[in-house]
């Protein structure tokens, strides 16, 4: 701590070299965060997947629908304890710009197996009152406006027409950081205006009593049902959800890839300038081991050097994109609830410190093994 | 007394017996110093001269435990730093030495006060009573009102006494100054010698320097030649050979 002056005095050194490369790091950090918060965007549906929940689809593709009659069929299964349905909608609000998805749903069952939504009881009742009932999510809302008693018209994509819906209530997750940029409406007032597919669902969602149950109750809903003109294929909605966001390219793997890169040539650019800062100054390293600093005191210092350079980039750039983010979730919601995490800043800030201090050990070294004599005479 | 005969009492401060360095520079080995012997007292001031290359810079890194002899033995207060580990060395330096250098070698980025100051950071001094040596040793050697001064704002003689106070703020067993008026006009030069001769006479301090300068060298009490790594002749008063 005593040499910390030595130190924070040698960052000022060559003040546009440090800023550069406090710089680099808060570039690499601020992207770091950022493709930590898209991860989460596209996990959000994995991450918050229930364990007691399977969703059953049609084998062949998601896109094909289930009939209505399996519903009692599932009920049945031993372990099953609720059933409920989904229609994908599809629908334009205004501009197809303002995408946001839409799901016609079972409304007496939607939000008992989904009870991680929090729905007030006035806008459940409302909801359960009025077939042209919606129920907004909070992010949804928050984005255009919507308020309860509002009218959103919507035009539909697959099942042609004008919708129109009355806002019930507004739901919220059961984390902060839940997605509610969609919208809930009723599936029966889908089957009544839809043209065709009368009669069929998207797909079912099974709530299983026990999660350990949920490979023997997959395998027993995909038995019921093979060799029926409508297979189904039944996952956990965890694996659902992670087959979802696997249609969109190995996301996470391109995220990787990029963050591993980015903080490589990092490494090797602030290596690099570590070890022309500490070559610049052999000599006055020599001369701290000539009063006495030990070896391995002038390492730590090097280090001490290089970790406060990436820490406060690394800071700045979290810090950057827990700011900015936001911002950029509301202007890209397709992209999910955008945000970073406590647990992506952590990481974030450890991995800046890791990388300066990997990269000021090779220069450290050097300084620690620089030989007095050699470094004098030097100067 | 000085001696180059290696006959002196182990009472000495400085005892240096069959020294020899030997530099390899290809397939050739360079003799830099050959079998030499010193004993030093307490409180001496000793010169050095003699031509580039006679072994005056490498003599004095050896008394400073900077670098390590190819045989021989040096002896300083009773601990033969010949034989001392280079974790133990450098701890040994920090205690018993006291470097001044030709260009000074201050750290840029470092004002006087903390430049003064490097030293005492690697003791368990407070705050306060690290402030107070440095300011004391900035004091002896004129600068009390140049704490704050960074190297680039001072002359090069006052660069010089930043330099001494740094050496002499942890109160070292002898100082070692490796041409310290090499790098300054006549004036700055006098200037900076007066300081170290005040410290050889009036605080006792044992000081050997190394100098190409006659006019610096006349001030030390004993002046030893140096040629070809052998101490050749001695010259003024308290030389036995």
């Amino acid at each position: 701590m005593k040499s910390f002056r030595l130190v924070w005095a040698n960052l000022h050194r060559k003040k546009i070299r440090t800023t550069l490369t406090v710089g680099s790091f808060t570039v690499a950090l601020f992207l770091f965060g950022l493709l930590a918060a898209v991860r989460i965007g596209f996990r959000g549906g994995v991450d918050a997947a229930g364990a007691d929940r399977l969703d059953v689809i049609n084998r062949v593709s998601l896109i094909l629908p289930l009939p209505f009659s399996y519903r009692d069929r599932l009920l049945r299964i031993s372990g099953v304890s609720g059933v409920t349905y989904a229609n994908w909608f599809g629908g334009v609000y205004q501009d197809e710009r303002n995408f946001f998805p839409q799901f016609a749903v079972d409304k007496d069952t939607w939000f008992d197996v989904y009870a991680d939504y929090a729905v007030s009881p006035e806008g459940r009742e409302a909801f359960l009152r009025d077939r042209q009932a919606v129920m907004v999510g909070r992010s949804l809302a928050k984005r255009f406006g919507f308020k309860v008693g509002d009218r959103i018209p919507l035009r539909g994509t697959i099942w042609a027409g004008n919708w129109e819906f009355n806002v019930a209530g507004i739901y919220d997750g059961s984390q902060p950081d839940a997605d509610t940029s969609g919208m809930f409406f009723r599936a029966d007032y889908l089957e009544e205006r839809r043209a065709f597919g009368k009669g069929t669902v998207g797909w079912y969602v099974v709530k299983i009593g026990n999660p350990d149950d949920a490979v023997r109750v997959t395998k027993a809903i995909d038995d019921l049902f093979a060799n029926s003109p409508f297979e189904t294929r039944t996952q956990t909605e965890k694996a659902f959800a992670a087959s979802f966001v696997k249609q969109m390219g190995n996301i996470e793997l391109l995220i990787m890839s990029i963050g591993a890169v980015v903080f490589f040539t990092l490494l090797l650019v602030t290596g690099n300038t570590m070890a022309i800062s500490v070559r610049e100054r052999s000599g006055e390293l020599a001369v701290l081991k000539t009063v006495g600093f030990s070896d391995v005191r002038v390492l730590r210092l090097i280090l001490a050097e290089a970790v406060l350079i990436a820490g406060q980039g690394g800071f700045i750039g979290l810090a950057l994109a827990k700011l900015v983010i936001p911002g950029l979730s509301r202007a890209l919601p397709m992209l999910g609830a955008l945000y970073v995490s406590p647990l992506t800043f952590g990481l974030g800030f450890v991995l800046a410190l890791f990388i300066g201090t990997a990269a000021g050990v090779l220069p450290a070294v050097g300084a620690m093994r620089l030989r007095v004599v050699d470094a004098l005479r030097r100067v | 007394m000085v001696r180059i005969d290696g006959k002196g009492n182990s009472a000495g401060l400085v005892r240096v017996r069959d020294l020899d360095k030997i530099y390899r520079r290809g397939n050739e080995d360079i003799h830099v110093l050959q079998g030499l012997n010193l004993d030093i007292d307490a409180g001496d001031f000793v010169a050095f001269m003699g031509p580039s290359g006679s072994g005056k810079t490498t003599l004095l890194n050896l008394l400073g435990g900077l670098d390590l002899p190819t045989s021989g033995s040096i002896t300083v207060a009773g601990d033969e730093i010949t034989r001392m580990s280079a974790g133990k060395l450098t701890s040994w330096r920090a205690r018993h030495v006291g470097f001044i250098f030709q260009l000074y070698n201050l750290i840029p980025v470092l004002n006087a006060f903390q430049n003064v100051e490097l030293p005492l950071l690697l003791t368990k001094l407070s705050r306060a009573e690290r402030k107070k040596h440095v300011e004391t040793a900035l004091a002896v050697v004129g600068l009390a009102d140049r704490m704050k001064h960074f190297p680039r704002q001072l002359s090069g003689g006052q660069e010089q006494r930043v330099a001494i106070a740094r050496a002499i703020v942890a109160d070292p067993t002898f100082l070692l100054c490796d041409e310290p008026t090499g790098d300054l006009d006549r004036k700055s030069a006098d200037e900076i010698m007066d300081i170290i001769d005040r410290l050889a006479k009036e605080h006792g301090k044992t000081v050997l320097m190394v100098s190409h300068d006659p006019r610096a060298a006349e001030r030390a009490r004993v002046v030893l030649h140096l040629d070809k790594g052998v101490l050749m002749e001695a010259a003024k008063a308290g030389v036995g050979a």
